[in-house]
């Protein structure tokens, strides 16, 4: 039986069933991930390639793709920087409601993001506490792209935390404190010994960031305002192509957020393969 | 007999004692009725009366249950499945939808008096005490300092009719110019302060996060928020000029012949055309056409001009296509 199992694996593996395991694995992915976009496929072939350039290349809806990467980026990048901090204060640091704020972390993952939406419009339009305060100031945050940025970065800073969070709590203290012992600074300490073991983590988790704020719809629609050329965002589009009974169209600008999506995670998965075989070695 | 046999026994014994009595007890008809999003409040009082109406003729207790939402998004749920018996929409377009696609009867117009549409509305403005900007029709609407408020005419059946009633104005006003009327169009869209996906996000942008001068809905919609957030906030301006917004009704032959509830479609529809219910909807601020009723409620409804989309636009198909389609006028317009 083992060696039945080496022929298929190439390697004797303790653990049984890797038959049955992969079989119910793939039997759910395609369930929840590959039916859906063979759907998705199935609504493009209706299109010829000519039409499909024109749907995914009319104006609008560009301007729409220039808001939403646009946002996003910001969105994560802001969450990079205070993400890796989030992390770094609960890893590190002890301190009377370390627990609460750990778990506040997971509020956007279980917030149902209309809510968030709703939310984040009335705190920050003019009448509301934030939006009172920073529109004398000059700034206007709802109804702006800023409103947007700011809705993607708190349904997509769980996604930074959680991911940095593990890489750190493996990164002993001692290995700073050594570094400290050695002669340096702060900021050395930090460049040179810490964020090379936990970059790996922040990319993908900034990676997963952005892409998870490409495809935001409910939490951005409230706050955004959905001018035209300004703050119209991609999901937008495929919402009003839906209304149209535009199943194809709708179906052809969602295939570019998924191909946008999925070429930047794959660029992440194969770069980060490498750094890690780079800096494990080889046997990463 | 062993404990656990027994138990097992008994449980599976009130198990079907429960499903047995329990479908006996669902013996009661029910009826799915599909309608647009801001008319819970309307059927949540017409609903009762017609059970109770339904009732004393027959004697049949029925059940009743709304499905509400977008009406395209209500008309694209019945496409795929919903099992809806009749639907109450607002817009026309959404009601062709499903006779193109044989679940609506394709002469569902002539079903019913009116056009199949027990009541109608128009588009109207809510303004902030005192009308500080001095808004009294359309073309105030294209000054400089006017913000306005109205849901997206690509994403609300609500929207479209605003821009249609402000299109069919300009054209009246400019004499058919297309140069003059595309100039308002342009400087009316401009003026739009945000755009929200449905009629009641509209109202909570103009309410709750109090931005733009005036909002523009349905002045059923209108006169419900005024009653609602204060009579002596808003005020209520009727322009003398505007578009007639049918609300279609029609049976869904496929689906209520598959549920038994054909007679019960029927009648229900047949019912909103009576004299207590076409009171019923004058008190939600919907014109009717029961002559008596119009009578008694004639303050409540300023006189206007009613334009309709077929005389102005051709048909709604055709508007749909001009103004609203990807690429269309509305696109144009709002091009930069």
């Amino acid at each position: 039986m083992s060696q039945l199992t080496s022929w298929r694996t190439g390697s004797t593996r303790v653990l049984p069933g890797f038959g049955l395991s992969m079989g119910i694995s793939v039997l759910f992915i395609s369930l929840i991930l590959l039916l859906p976009m063979t759907g998705l496929f199935g609504q493009l072939a209706e299109l010829s390639l000519a039409e499909y350039f024109a749907i995914i290349t009319e104006g609008r809806v560009v301007a729409s793709y220039m808001v939403t990467i646009g946002a996003a980026a910001v969105a994560a990048v802001v969450n990079a920087i205070f993400g890796l901090l989030l992390a770094w204060v609960l890893v590190r640091y002890e301190f009377p409601g370390k627990r609460l704020l750990d778990a506040l972390m997971d509020l956007p993952f279980a917030l149902p993001t209309a809510v968030a939406g709703i939310t984040l419009a009335t705190l920050y339009a003019g009448s509301g506490w934030m939006g009172g305060l920073l529109e004398p100031l000059g700034f206007q945050v709802a109804y702006t792209w800023v409103g947007i940025a700011l809705a993607m970065a708190f349904t997509s800073i769980p996604f930074v935390v959680r991911t940095v969070q593990p890489v750190l709590e493996d990164l002993p203290a001692e290995v700073d404190e050594a570094a400290m012992s050695l002669g340096a600074t702060d900021g050395v300490a930090f460049r040179r010994v810490i964020l090379p073991h936990i970059w790996p983590a922040l990319v993908t988790g900034t990676g997963l960031a952005f892409v998870r704020s490409l495809g935001e719809f409910g939490a951005i629609i409230f706050i955004a305002g959905n001018m035209p050329y300004e703050t119209e965002i991609t999901a937008l589009m495929i919402f009003v192509k839906l209304q149209e009974y535009d199943y194809a169209g709708a179906s052809a600008i969602a295939s570019v957020v998924l191909f946008v999506s999925l070429t930047l995670l794959l660029a992440i998965n194969i770069w980060q393969g490498r750094f890690v075989r780079r800096l494990h070695g080889g046997k990463g | 007999m062993t404990l656990p046999t027994i138990f097992r026994r008994s449980l599976i014994a009130i198990a079907m004692g429960v499903t047995v009595s329990g479908t006996a007890a669902a013996q009661e008809r029910e009826m799915l009725n599909s309608s647009y999003d801001i008319a819970r409040e309307l059927f949540a009082a017409i609903n009762p009366e017609f059970q109770a109406w339904w009732q004393e003729e027959h004697g049949e207790e029925i059940a009743i249950s709304q499905s509400h939402g977008g009406s395209s998004a209500q008309a694209r749920a019945i496409l795929q499945g919903l099992r809806a018996d009749v639907v109450t929409f607002n817009q026309v377009t959404d009601v062709q939808v499903l006779a193109d696609a044989g679940l609506v009867a394709e002469d569902w117009q002539d079903a019913f008096e009116n056009n199949a549409s027990p009541y109608y509305s128009t588009t109207a403005f809510l303004v902030r005490k005192g009308n500080p900007k001095g808004i009294e029709s359309w073309d105030d609407l294209a000054n400089e300092d006017v913000d306005i408020v109205f849901p997206n005419p690509k994403t609300s059946g609500n929207g479209r009719y605003t821009y249609l009633a402000a299109w069919g104005f300009a054209e009246n006003e400019f004499d058919g110019d297309e140069e003059q009327i595309e100039e308002f169009m342009r400087t009316f869209l401009v003026n739009v302060a945000v755009f929200d996906t449905g009629g009641r996000g509209a109202t909570t942008s103009f309410i709750e996060r109090e931005i733009g001068d005036v909002l523009i809905s349905f002045e059923s919609e209108v006169n419900n928020i005024r009653s609602e957030y204060g009579s002596d906030d808003y005020e209520v301006i009727v322009p003398p000029v505007s578009i007639l917004a049918e609300f279609p009704v029609a049976v869904v032959g496929e689906n209520a012949e598959r549920n038994g509830n054909t007679d019960l479609a029927q009648s229900y529809l047949e019912y909103l055309y009576t004299e207590e219910m076409q009171r019923l909807l004058a008190g939600f601020n919907y014109r009717v056409h029961n002559e008596a009723v119009v009578e008694e409620f004639a303050d409540q409804f300023p006189e206007t001009e009613l334009l309709e989309v077929n005389d102005v636009f051709g048909s709604w198909d055709e508007a749909m296509e001009t103004h609203f389609g990807s690429g269309g006028l509305l696109d144009q317009l709002q091009r930069r």
